[in-house]
């Protein structure tokens, strides 16, 4: 599965991004080979519209969680249609690599208890 | 020219059913559904059977007591039309938000829904803590 990260820049030092659809980067994070990848996010500038176009890419890349700080209104019903989930993260200092760190843990864990 | 935008209206909980249905009328052609708004069930939930007073029920969805009052209104007239014209509701629509859907972890302070429906949650989807409680506001 793959799990998206809203991120502020493309290392794993950025902070996490507090807006969804605006974000520069999505860290994207497989939990089967538990690697990370940056895709930028070319609804970034987008004057209107930047939620619904960053959904498609989110629903391009198979991608079935988002890690971010605030969802927009009209985003939440798209992606519950899409059945992704979404997680929000109040603390604004977060980093992705914290983020990372804490999926390592969890999916390491599931894969020695299978 | 777009007006104030609205406000977010909370919804306690899920309608059980998706609509209603007339029976009985086969001889009447059938009829275009109408579309009750979650925020208008919601609104005749607390006024009418939970027996809030509308400043009461105001506070739970989190709008104005003029406001709730507008949404019950549009309520009963919609659920009359339909009883009268025997036409089909439909349960959808509105600027709303579910209070069930989130749910909290009580070791990362993250919040997190649920999209899929068969399947239960019981882990923190961020960082696995079985130490989750449904988020009350």
């Amino acid at each position: 599965m793959k799990v998206a990260i809203t991120s502020m820049g493309n290392t794993l030092n950025s902070l996490l991004d507090k807006r969804f659809a605006r974000c520069p980067y999505f860290a994207v994070y497989d939990t089967e080979t538990q690697s990370v990848t940056f895709v930028s996010n070319p609804a970034e500038k987008i004057e209107e519209g930047a939620g619904p176009s960053a959904v498609n890419l989110i629903n391009s890349l198979s991608i079935k969680r988002i890690i971010s700080g605030e969802f927009g209104l009209k985003i939440k019903f798209l992606l519950t249609e899409l059945k992704i989930q979404l997680v929000v993260v109040k603390n604004r200092d977060e980093t992705v690599g914290n983020l990372v760190k804490l999926l390592n843990k969890k999916y390491n864990k599931t894969i020695k208890s299978i | 020219m777009s007006g104030r935008p609205k406000l977010v209206r909370n919804i306690a909980v899920v309608p059980v059913a998706s609509g209603f249905r007339p029976y009985g009328m086969n001889h009447v052609a059938k009829k275009k559904p109408l579309f009750l708004l979650y925020e208008e069930y919601e609104a005749l939930r607390l006024c009418d059977y939970e027996k809030y007073t509308q400043a009461e029920a105001s506070t739970f969805i989190n709008v104005s007591r003029p406001t709730l009052t507008r949404i019950y209104m549009s309520a009963r007239e919609k659920i009359a039309q339909a009883f009268v014209e025997g036409r089909t509701i439909m349960i959808e629509g509105g600027k709303v938000s579910f209070d069930d859907e989130w749910y909290v972890c009580q070791s990362c302070h993250c919040f997190f829904n649920n999209p899929s429906e068969d399947e239960a949650t019981d882990e923190c989807p961020l960082c696995g803590s079985r130490d989750i409680n449904q988020y009350e506001r």
